[in-house]
Protein backbone atom coordinates (compact mmCIF):
# COMPACT_ATOMS: atom_id res chain seq x y z
CA UNK A 1 0.00 0.00 0.00
CA UNK A 2 1.44 3.39 -0.90
CA UNK A 3 1.54 6.30 1.53
CA UNK A 4 -1.22 8.29 -0.17
CA UNK A 5 -3.84 5.55 0.14
CA UNK A 6 -2.74 4.80 3.71
CA UNK A 7 -3.39 8.46 4.54
CA UNK A 8 -6.89 8.34 3.08
CA UNK A 9 -7.63 5.08 4.90
CA UNK A 10 -6.47 6.67 8.15
CA UNK A 11 -8.72 9.66 7.51
CA UNK A 12 -11.64 7.30 6.96
CA UNK A 13 -10.85 5.45 10.18
CA UNK A 14 -10.81 8.79 12.03
CA UNK A 15 -14.48 9.15 11.08
CA UNK A 16 -15.18 6.25 13.49
CA UNK A 17 -14.13 8.61 16.27
CA UNK A 18 -16.55 11.28 15.07
CA UNK A 19 -19.36 8.73 14.99
CA UNK A 20 -18.61 7.53 18.52
CA UNK A 21 -18.51 11.11 19.78
CA UNK A 22 -22.03 11.54 18.38
CA UNK A 23 -23.10 8.67 20.68
CA UNK A 24 -21.51 10.57 23.55
CA UNK A 25 -23.26 13.84 22.70
CA UNK A 26 -26.57 12.01 22.35
CA UNK A 27 -26.00 10.37 25.71
CA UNK A 28 -25.34 13.73 27.38
CA UNK A 29 -28.64 15.18 26.18
CA UNK A 30 -30.59 11.95 26.74
CA UNK A 31 -29.51 11.71 30.36
CA UNK A 32 -30.21 15.39 30.88
CA UNK A 33 -33.75 15.03 29.52
CA UNK A 34 -34.29 11.91 31.60
CA UNK A 35 -33.31 13.78 34.74
CA UNK A 36 -35.11 16.97 33.71
CA UNK A 37 -38.43 15.16 33.22
CA UNK A 38 -38.15 13.64 36.68
CA UNK A 39 -37.45 16.98 38.32
CA UNK A 40 -38.34 19.83 35.96
CA UNK A 41 -37.86 22.41 38.69
CA UNK A 42 -34.13 21.71 38.96
CA UNK A 43 -33.56 21.42 35.20
CA UNK A 44 -32.98 25.09 34.35
CA UNK A 45 -30.24 25.46 36.94
CA UNK A 46 -28.24 22.64 35.40
CA UNK A 47 -28.11 23.92 31.83
CA UNK A 48 -24.60 25.26 32.28
CA UNK A 49 -23.36 21.83 33.33
CA UNK A 50 -25.29 20.28 30.43
CA UNK A 51 -23.37 22.40 27.95
CA UNK A 52 -20.03 21.78 29.67
CA UNK A 53 -20.66 18.04 29.28
CA UNK A 54 -21.76 18.57 25.70
CA UNK A 55 -18.62 20.60 24.94
CA UNK A 56 -16.33 17.99 26.46
CA UNK A 57 -17.97 15.13 24.54
CA UNK A 58 -18.09 17.09 21.31
CA UNK A 59 -14.44 18.15 21.51
CA UNK A 60 -13.25 14.55 21.24
CA UNK A 61 -15.29 14.02 18.08
CA UNK A 62 -13.98 17.27 16.62
CA UNK A 63 -10.42 16.15 17.40
CA UNK A 64 -10.93 13.06 15.25
CA UNK A 65 -12.18 15.34 12.49
CA UNK A 66 -8.98 17.39 12.87
CA UNK A 67 -6.95 14.18 12.57
CA UNK A 68 -8.77 13.34 9.34
CA UNK A 69 -8.25 16.85 7.94
CA UNK A 70 -4.54 16.78 8.85
CA UNK A 71 -4.14 13.40 7.16
CA UNK A 72 -5.84 14.56 3.97
CA UNK A 73 -4.54 18.11 3.59
CA UNK A 74 -1.40 18.51 5.70
CA UNK A 75 0.47 15.25 6.16
CA UNK B 1 -14.31 27.42 -6.93
CA UNK B 2 -14.04 24.64 -9.46
CA UNK B 3 -10.95 22.53 -9.84
CA UNK B 4 -10.13 19.88 -12.42
CA UNK B 5 -12.54 16.93 -12.84
CA UNK B 6 -15.49 19.30 -12.31
CA UNK B 7 -15.45 18.84 -8.53
CA UNK B 8 -16.13 21.57 -5.96
CA UNK B 9 -13.10 22.14 -3.76
CA UNK B 10 -14.48 22.14 -0.19
CA UNK B 11 -11.62 24.07 1.41
CA UNK B 12 -11.37 26.84 -1.18
CA UNK B 13 -13.82 28.93 0.88
CA UNK B 14 -11.23 29.28 3.65
CA UNK B 15 -8.60 30.89 1.43
CA UNK B 16 -7.23 34.15 2.78
CA UNK B 17 -7.09 36.77 0.04
CA UNK B 18 -5.34 40.10 0.26
CA UNK B 19 -7.84 42.86 -0.42
CA UNK B 20 -5.50 45.84 -0.24
CA UNK B 21 -1.91 46.09 0.73
CA UNK B 22 0.88 43.91 -0.54
CA UNK B 23 3.24 41.26 0.71
CA UNK B 24 5.69 44.02 1.59
CA UNK B 25 3.47 45.39 4.36
CA UNK B 26 5.05 43.54 7.22
CA UNK B 27 5.86 44.06 10.87
CA UNK B 28 8.45 41.76 12.41
CA UNK B 29 8.26 39.41 9.45
CA UNK B 30 4.45 39.09 9.59
CA UNK B 31 2.35 40.32 6.74
CA UNK B 32 -0.23 42.88 7.86
CA UNK B 33 -2.07 43.46 4.57
CA UNK B 34 -5.86 43.86 4.88
CA UNK B 35 -7.39 40.48 3.99
CA UNK B 36 -10.93 39.16 3.57
CA UNK B 37 -10.63 37.77 7.11
CA UNK B 38 -9.89 41.24 8.47
CA UNK B 39 -12.74 42.65 6.40
CA UNK B 40 -15.28 40.19 7.84
CA UNK B 41 -14.01 40.73 11.38
CA UNK B 42 -14.43 44.47 10.84
CA UNK B 43 -17.95 43.90 9.47
CA UNK B 44 -18.75 41.72 12.50
CA UNK B 45 -17.55 44.44 14.87
CA UNK B 46 -19.56 47.13 13.07
CA UNK B 47 -22.74 45.00 13.03
CA UNK B 48 -22.33 44.22 16.74
CA UNK B 49 -21.73 47.89 17.56
CA UNK B 50 -24.74 49.01 15.53
CA UNK B 51 -26.90 46.31 17.14
CA UNK B 52 -25.93 47.30 20.68
CA UNK B 53 -25.95 51.08 20.01
CA UNK B 54 -29.40 50.88 18.41
CA UNK B 55 -30.83 49.21 21.51
CA UNK B 56 -29.05 51.16 24.23
CA UNK B 57 -31.86 53.67 24.72
CA UNK B 58 -32.66 53.31 28.46
CA UNK B 59 -36.37 53.73 27.86
CA UNK B 60 -38.70 52.69 30.66
CA UNK B 61 -40.92 50.75 28.26
CA UNK B 62 -38.43 49.06 25.91
CA UNK B 63 -39.15 48.59 22.25
CA UNK B 64 -38.35 45.43 20.31
CA UNK B 65 -34.77 46.36 19.53
CA UNK B 66 -33.99 47.40 23.09
CA UNK B 67 -35.54 44.15 24.34
CA UNK B 68 -33.29 42.15 22.02
CA UNK B 69 -30.15 43.90 23.28
CA UNK B 70 -31.27 43.68 26.91
CA UNK B 71 -32.01 39.99 26.41
CA UNK B 72 -28.50 39.38 25.12
CA UNK B 73 -26.73 41.37 27.86
CA UNK B 74 -29.00 39.88 30.51
CA UNK B 75 -28.21 36.40 29.23
CA UNK B 76 -24.45 36.95 29.57
CA UNK B 77 -24.96 38.62 32.96
CA UNK B 78 -26.92 35.57 34.20
CA UNK B 79 -24.19 33.29 32.87
CA UNK B 80 -21.56 35.16 34.90
CA UNK B 81 -23.76 35.33 38.02
CA UNK B 82 -24.46 31.59 37.89
CA UNK B 83 -20.83 30.56 37.33
CA UNK B 84 -18.76 33.11 39.26
CA UNK B 85 -21.21 34.84 41.57
CA UNK B 86 -21.18 38.52 42.53
CA UNK B 87 -17.51 38.93 41.61
CA UNK B 88 -18.36 37.97 38.02
CA UNK B 89 -19.96 41.34 37.25
CA UNK B 90 -16.65 43.00 36.37
CA UNK B 91 -16.05 40.51 33.56
CA UNK B 92 -19.37 41.36 31.86
CA UNK B 93 -17.85 43.73 29.23
CA UNK B 94 -15.22 41.19 28.21
CA UNK B 95 -17.46 38.12 28.12
CA UNK B 96 -20.24 40.03 26.36
CA UNK B 97 -17.84 41.28 23.66
CA UNK B 98 -16.46 37.76 23.25
CA UNK B 99 -19.91 36.16 23.04
CA UNK B 100 -21.27 38.86 20.74
CA UNK B 101 -18.27 38.80 18.42
CA UNK B 102 -18.23 35.01 18.06
CA UNK B 103 -22.01 34.79 17.65
CA UNK B 104 -22.13 37.52 15.00
CA UNK B 105 -19.04 36.20 13.18
CA UNK B 106 -20.56 32.70 13.03
CA UNK B 107 -23.94 33.99 11.87
CA UNK B 108 -22.53 36.41 9.26
CA UNK B 109 -20.46 33.59 7.78
CA UNK B 110 -23.67 31.61 7.20
CA UNK B 111 -25.56 34.37 5.38
CA UNK B 112 -26.53 33.37 1.81
CA UNK B 113 -24.81 36.45 0.40
CA UNK B 114 -23.46 34.45 -2.54
CA UNK B 115 -26.91 35.01 -4.11
CA UNK B 116 -25.90 38.63 -4.70
CA UNK B 117 -22.33 37.75 -5.62
CA UNK B 118 -20.59 38.45 -2.30
CA UNK B 119 -18.77 35.54 -0.75
CA UNK B 120 -19.19 35.50 3.01
CA UNK B 121 -16.15 34.49 5.02
CA UNK B 122 -16.36 32.97 8.49
CA UNK B 123 -13.56 34.60 10.49
CA UNK B 124 -14.02 32.01 13.27
CA UNK B 125 -13.20 29.15 10.90
CA UNK B 126 -9.49 29.90 11.23
CA UNK B 127 -7.44 28.69 14.15
CA UNK B 128 -5.42 31.91 14.20
CA UNK B 129 -8.55 33.91 15.06
CA UNK B 130 -10.11 31.50 17.57
CA UNK B 131 -6.69 30.73 19.03
CA UNK B 132 -6.07 34.41 19.75
CA UNK B 133 -9.52 34.69 21.38
CA UNK B 134 -8.75 31.61 23.51
CA UNK B 135 -5.31 32.88 24.49
CA UNK B 136 -6.91 36.20 25.46
CA UNK B 137 -9.31 34.39 27.82
CA UNK B 138 -6.48 32.27 29.19
CA UNK B 139 -4.27 35.33 29.76
CA UNK B 140 -7.07 37.03 31.72
CA UNK B 141 -7.50 33.88 33.82
CA UNK B 142 -3.76 33.78 34.58
CA UNK B 143 -3.59 37.53 35.26
CA UNK B 144 -6.59 37.52 37.60
CA UNK B 145 -5.43 34.33 39.32
CA UNK B 146 -1.91 35.53 40.07
CA UNK B 147 -2.99 39.10 40.93
CA UNK B 148 -5.65 37.91 43.35
CA UNK B 149 -4.06 34.85 44.96
CA UNK B 150 -0.34 35.29 44.25
CA UNK B 151 1.58 32.04 44.31
CA UNK B 152 -1.34 30.50 46.21
CA UNK B 153 -2.92 30.21 42.73
CA UNK B 154 -0.91 27.00 42.28
CA UNK B 155 -3.18 25.34 44.84
CA UNK B 156 -5.60 25.13 41.87
CA UNK B 157 -3.57 22.10 40.77
CA UNK B 158 -4.00 20.30 44.08
CA UNK B 159 -7.74 19.97 44.75
CA UNK B 160 -8.81 20.47 48.34
CA UNK B 161 -8.57 17.26 50.38
CA UNK B 162 -6.13 15.39 48.13
CA UNK B 163 -4.24 12.73 50.17
CA UNK B 164 -0.52 13.54 50.35
CA UNK B 165 0.69 10.37 48.54
CA UNK B 166 -1.59 11.26 45.61
CA UNK B 167 -0.20 14.79 45.14
CA UNK B 168 2.72 13.82 42.81
CA UNK B 169 0.19 12.11 40.53
CA UNK B 170 -2.64 14.64 40.74
CA UNK B 171 -0.44 17.72 40.25
CA UNK B 172 0.84 16.91 36.72
CA UNK B 173 -2.59 15.75 35.60
CA UNK B 174 -4.25 18.96 36.80
CA UNK B 175 -1.41 21.03 35.34
CA UNK B 176 -1.78 19.42 31.91
CA UNK B 177 -5.56 19.78 31.97
CA UNK B 178 -5.07 23.46 32.82
CA UNK B 179 -2.43 24.13 30.17
CA UNK B 180 -4.44 22.42 27.43
CA UNK B 181 -7.44 24.74 28.00
CA UNK B 182 -6.55 27.48 25.49
CA UNK B 183 -6.00 24.85 22.79
CA UNK B 184 -9.24 22.99 23.43
CA UNK B 185 -11.15 26.29 23.66
CA UNK B 186 -9.85 27.64 20.36
CA UNK B 187 -9.83 24.29 18.57
CA UNK B 188 -13.47 23.52 19.42
CA UNK B 189 -14.84 26.71 17.87
CA UNK B 190 -12.54 26.54 14.84
CA UNK B 191 -13.27 22.89 14.02
CA UNK B 192 -17.01 23.14 14.62
CA UNK B 193 -17.21 26.07 12.21
CA UNK B 194 -14.89 24.55 9.62
CA UNK B 195 -16.57 21.12 9.70
CA UNK B 196 -20.01 22.64 9.08
CA UNK B 197 -18.84 24.74 6.15
CA UNK B 198 -16.91 21.84 4.58
CA UNK B 199 -20.00 19.63 4.93
CA UNK B 200 -22.22 22.22 3.22
CA UNK B 201 -19.67 22.63 0.43
CA UNK B 202 -19.37 18.86 -0.12
CA UNK B 203 -23.16 18.56 -0.32
CA UNK B 204 -23.35 21.46 -2.77
CA UNK B 205 -20.74 19.61 -4.83
CA UNK B 206 -23.11 16.60 -4.91
CA UNK B 207 -25.95 18.85 -6.06
CA UNK B 208 -23.88 20.42 -8.86
CA UNK B 209 -22.31 17.26 -10.23
CA UNK B 210 -25.54 15.26 -9.75
CA UNK B 211 -27.49 17.82 -11.77
CA UNK B 212 -24.88 17.94 -14.51
CA UNK B 213 -24.70 14.16 -14.86
CA UNK B 214 -28.28 13.61 -16.01
CA UNK B 215 -31.91 13.17 -14.97
CA UNK B 216 -31.35 9.91 -13.06
CA UNK B 217 -28.66 11.26 -10.78
CA UNK B 218 -30.58 14.54 -10.44
CA UNK B 219 -33.45 12.79 -8.67
CA UNK B 220 -31.28 10.15 -6.99
CA UNK B 221 -28.44 12.33 -5.66
CA UNK B 222 -28.98 16.05 -6.23
CA UNK B 223 -32.49 16.45 -4.79
CA UNK B 224 -31.85 14.47 -1.55
CA UNK B 225 -28.54 16.33 -1.09
CA UNK B 226 -30.29 19.64 -1.49
CA UNK B 227 -32.96 18.70 1.06
CA UNK B 228 -30.20 17.57 3.43
CA UNK B 229 -28.39 20.89 2.87
CA UNK B 230 -31.42 22.82 4.08
CA UNK B 231 -31.51 20.69 7.23
CA UNK B 232 -27.77 21.06 7.78
CA UNK B 233 -28.12 24.85 7.37
CA UNK B 234 -30.63 24.90 10.24
CA UNK B 235 -28.27 22.73 12.27
CA UNK B 236 -25.41 25.11 11.48
CA UNK B 237 -27.43 28.05 12.83
CA UNK B 238 -27.90 26.05 16.05
CA UNK B 239 -24.19 25.15 16.16
CA UNK B 240 -23.22 28.80 15.59
CA UNK B 241 -25.25 29.79 18.65
CA UNK B 242 -24.15 26.84 20.78
CA UNK B 243 -20.44 27.29 20.03
CA UNK B 244 -20.58 30.99 20.94
CA UNK B 245 -22.42 30.05 24.13
CA UNK B 246 -19.96 27.26 24.97
CA UNK B 247 -16.98 29.58 24.42
CA UNK B 248 -18.48 32.19 26.76
CA UNK B 249 -19.54 29.52 29.27
CA UNK B 250 -16.11 27.88 29.44
CA UNK B 251 -14.48 31.31 29.77
CA UNK B 252 -16.78 31.89 32.76
CA UNK B 253 -15.89 28.50 34.27
CA UNK B 254 -12.16 29.19 33.88
CA UNK B 255 -12.56 32.70 35.30
CA UNK B 256 -14.36 31.13 38.26
CA UNK B 257 -11.28 28.97 38.92
CA UNK B 258 -9.12 32.10 38.92
CA UNK B 259 -11.53 34.11 41.03
CA UNK B 260 -12.49 31.55 43.68
CA UNK B 261 -9.88 28.77 43.29
CA UNK B 262 -11.42 25.37 43.98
Amino acid sequence: MDAESAKLLGAGLAAVGAGLASLGVGNVFAKFLEGALRNPGAADGQQGRLFIGFAAAELLGLLSFVVAMILIFVA
Amino acid sequence: MRVAEGKVDPVHQFTIETLFGTDHWSIGGYNIAFTNSSLWMAITTVVLLVFVAGGAKRELVPGRWQMAVEGLTGFVDNLLQANIGKAGRKYLPYVFSLFGFILFANMLGLLPLALVGVHPFTATSHFTVTGVLAVMSFAIVLGVGFAKHGLHFFSLFVPHGTPVPMIPIIFPIELISFMVRPFSLGLRLFVAMMAGHVLLEVLSGFVISGTNAGVGTFFLAAVPSFVLMIGICALELLVAGIQAYVFALLTCVYLNDAENLH
